[in-house]
């Protein structure tokens, strides 16, 4: 009982950075905007192994909010959490809630799949669908989630323009989505999840099977994106984080399970952090 | 423009591939070998393909012993690994080849063009063998077995779908319960259908037939299928929830059409389990002389059943059709595999 006694103050320390971060926050939702997201008392196990520990998150509407740490400490167990990847790994259990807009994404009368056409999430591993076209694979959403759109040649050209591909593969959309190369497949996955129009985008480690060109092609999309749409992206690389992010949390897990240490603007985080393990981090003294 | 010279000039080699040449040269010895077997044969108490095949196996062994010999040990255990190996390999391929030698060298004689189409209606079984044929023994056998696919594949494919996509309660059951009905003896499933379907409806039937060949099918769809959908990778599935998917359009839009070929794989397996099954058709469909196009009532042909029966008579013409039977069940197997590997395999990667 001490120990989550400990913890809960450690969160309300947090809490707190976390509120002068995003006081422009997500309190206001007015329709047309995307939908707020905030996760409070965040907990996450693998059988009995406690992996993250009382997580409280705000995530400001368009914006981009890189989650960065060593590995291990939980920020992907965390991004499947919000829009409830989490639970098909059978030994999974987590406590706490994750707001969408206010609304509890954990409630028993909330559907995940509905929920998920709204959360969509972008993968580390491209995993475009290899029975699809090109073509085929930027619609799949559409025809998986049984959802009306008048033109599929509009939506086709809207999401992979989007996701910077357009140019490389207008002329063959009935290729098939594993011809492509590693970044343009990666790039076909993020054309995929943005035809459904989420309004919530998660990424965990986009970028990192790809070489610098495709890289930077991704994160010129996730600038985009954030124009209309919230970003949530776990990244390794404290260079992409810096380029890509306007808000920072920092994750870390010293052999107990993942807490989150500190959580502000990114250029804060980087210049000036409140925590000197954050400080440490950043300027890649260890992890 | 001097590149493009360059470019052209250079001949592209494959230095990894054996010159004509040295292949040639490594055909010598063995070619050799082969003469001074087929001689000795000739000569000596060894008889037969068999006593050649043993003479050539034991004197390229002693070839490549006395060859490597100074090389050193390890040159020497390799070069006899690999005779061993070779020869275990083409030992393996013996009784395929002997099988399809002899059905070819006893079954060709009574093929000629009608074989294909006509019945045995007005030809007895030791009629000469230009008269008659297997064409209603082909048709009942592909009404059948069309049938049991039809009944087996959806069944076959749920249950794999059960047992790797929905993992329900009833997985381990469901697994047992398929793996325990691919040890049905074939004439019990004959017999199951005989006394459930053939005395309530009071007639042999092709359909009878096909529901007993369908036991038998299923369970060796049903294990390739789970098979094939366990190979599908966990990231397909995660993907298409991220999207919004519910889990039956998962299955059904993105697992099922990436393993199309396996699926096939599947069905063909199923098919060829069962299209020389004769067992259950005793009891179920029997057996009929003509044509006949009706599976739901009387009896109907079907290819083991004819080869069953004209072997049973057991004259000189009857046992050359039951050969000519087994010869053309064996190249319609084949035909089935070609084709449906080909419509399987347009895999889109």
């Amino acid at each position: 009982m001490s120990d989550t006694e400990t913890e809960l103050k450690t969160s309300k320390e947090n809490g707190t950075t976390m509120n002068e971060m995003s006081t422009s926050g997500t309190s206001a939702a007015v329709a047309d905007r995307p939908l707020g997201l905030e996760t409070r008392g965040v907990h996450a196990w693998f059988g009995s192994h406690h992996v993250l520990s009382d997580i409280n998150l705000q995530f400001p509407e368009r914006s981009v909010t890189g989650l960065i740490g060593p590995s291990g400490c939980g920020k992907s167990t965390f991004l499947r959490m919000l829009n409830r990847m989490h639970e098909f790994i059978p030994s999974a259990a987590m406590a706490g809630e994750v707001l969408m807009n206010g609304n509890d994404i954990y409630a028993p009368e909330v559907d995940a799949a509905e929920m998920r056409l709204k959360i969509g999430m972008v993968f580390q591993k491209p995993n475009p669908f290899p029975a699809m076209t090109i073509k085929e694979n930027v619609l799949s959403g559409i025809k998986l989630a049984n959802l009306k759109v008048s033109n599929h040649d509009e939506v086709v050209e809207k999401c992979l323009t989007r996701a910077g591909l357009w140019k490389e593969v207008k002329d063959r959309l009935n290729a098939s989505g594993g011809s492509l190369s590693g970044g343009q497949q990666q790039r076909l996955c993020i054309a995929r999840s943005l035809a459904v129009e989420p309004s919530i985008l998660l990424m965990d480690e986009p970028c990192s099977a790809l070489d610098p060109g495709s890289t930077l092609r991704i994160e010129e999309t996730i600038h985009e994106l954030a124009e209309k749409i919230t970003v949530v992206i776990v990244t390794h690389n404290m260079q992409q984080a810096s380029r890509v992010s306007n808000y920072c949390a920092f994750f870390l897990s010293d052999g107990g399970p993942g807490v989150l240490v500190e959580a502000d603007a990114t250029r804060k985080m980087f210049t000036n952090p409140t925590d000197t393990r954050t400080a440490d981090y950043v300027q890649g003294k260890f992890g | 423009m001097s590149q493009v010279d360059t470019a052209t000039s250079v001949v592209p080699i494959r230095p990894w591939v054996a010159s004509r040449r040295s292949q040639v040269k490594g055909l010598i010895t063995p070619l050799m070998i082969g003469v001074a077997a087929f001689l000795i044969v000739l000569f000596t108490g060894f008889a037969g393909a068999d006593g050649f095949a043993l003479l050539f196996f034991l004197l390229i062994l002693a070839m490549s012993f006395v060859k490597s010999r100074k090389l050193g040990k390890t040159k020497l255990k390799n070069s006899l690994f690999n005779v061993v190996i070779t020869g275990g390999a083409l030992l393996a391929f013996a009784p395929w080849l002997s099988i399809f030698y002899s059905l070819i060298s006893k079954g060709f004689h009574g093929i000629y063009l009608g074989y294909f189409y006509r019945d045995m209606r007005i030809t007895a079984p030791d009629d000469e063998l230009n008269l008659g044929g297997v064409g209603h023994a082909i048709i009942g056998s592909f009404i059948m077995v069309l049938i049991a696919t039809a009944i087996t594949l959806p069944l076959g494919i749920l249950s794999g779908v059960y047992l790797t996509e929905v993992r329900g309660r009833l997985t381990r059951v469901v697994r047992f319960v398929v793996q325990s009905m691919s040890g049905v003896p074939s004439i019990v499933a004959g017999l199951f259908i005989f006394t459930t379907v053939v005395v309530t409806t009071e007639t042999f039937s092709g359909f009878a037939g096909s529901l007993a060949l369908s036991i038998l099918m299923l369970p060796t769809v049903a294990r390739t299928a789970e098979e094939v959908l366990k190979l599908v990778p966990e990231d397909l599935r995660a993907a298409s929830y991220a999207l919004g998917a519910r889990q039956w359009r998962s299955s059904l839009m993105v697992v099922l059409p990436t393993v199309r070929s396996g699926l096939t794989t599947a069905a063909i397996l199923g098919v060829s389990r069962v299209i020389g099954e004769t067992a259950p058709l005793i009891l179920t469909a029997q057996s009929i002389s003509s044509f006949k196009f009706n599976p739901f009532s009387g009896q109907i042909a079907s290819m083991p059943m004819y080869i069953f029966a004209l072997l049973q008579i057991g004259t000189e013409y009857s046992m050359a059709r039951a050969w000519s039977g087994a010869l053309v069940l064996m190249v319609i197997v084949f035909l089935l595999f070609v084709v449906a590997r080909r419509l399987g395999g347009k895999d889109k990667r």
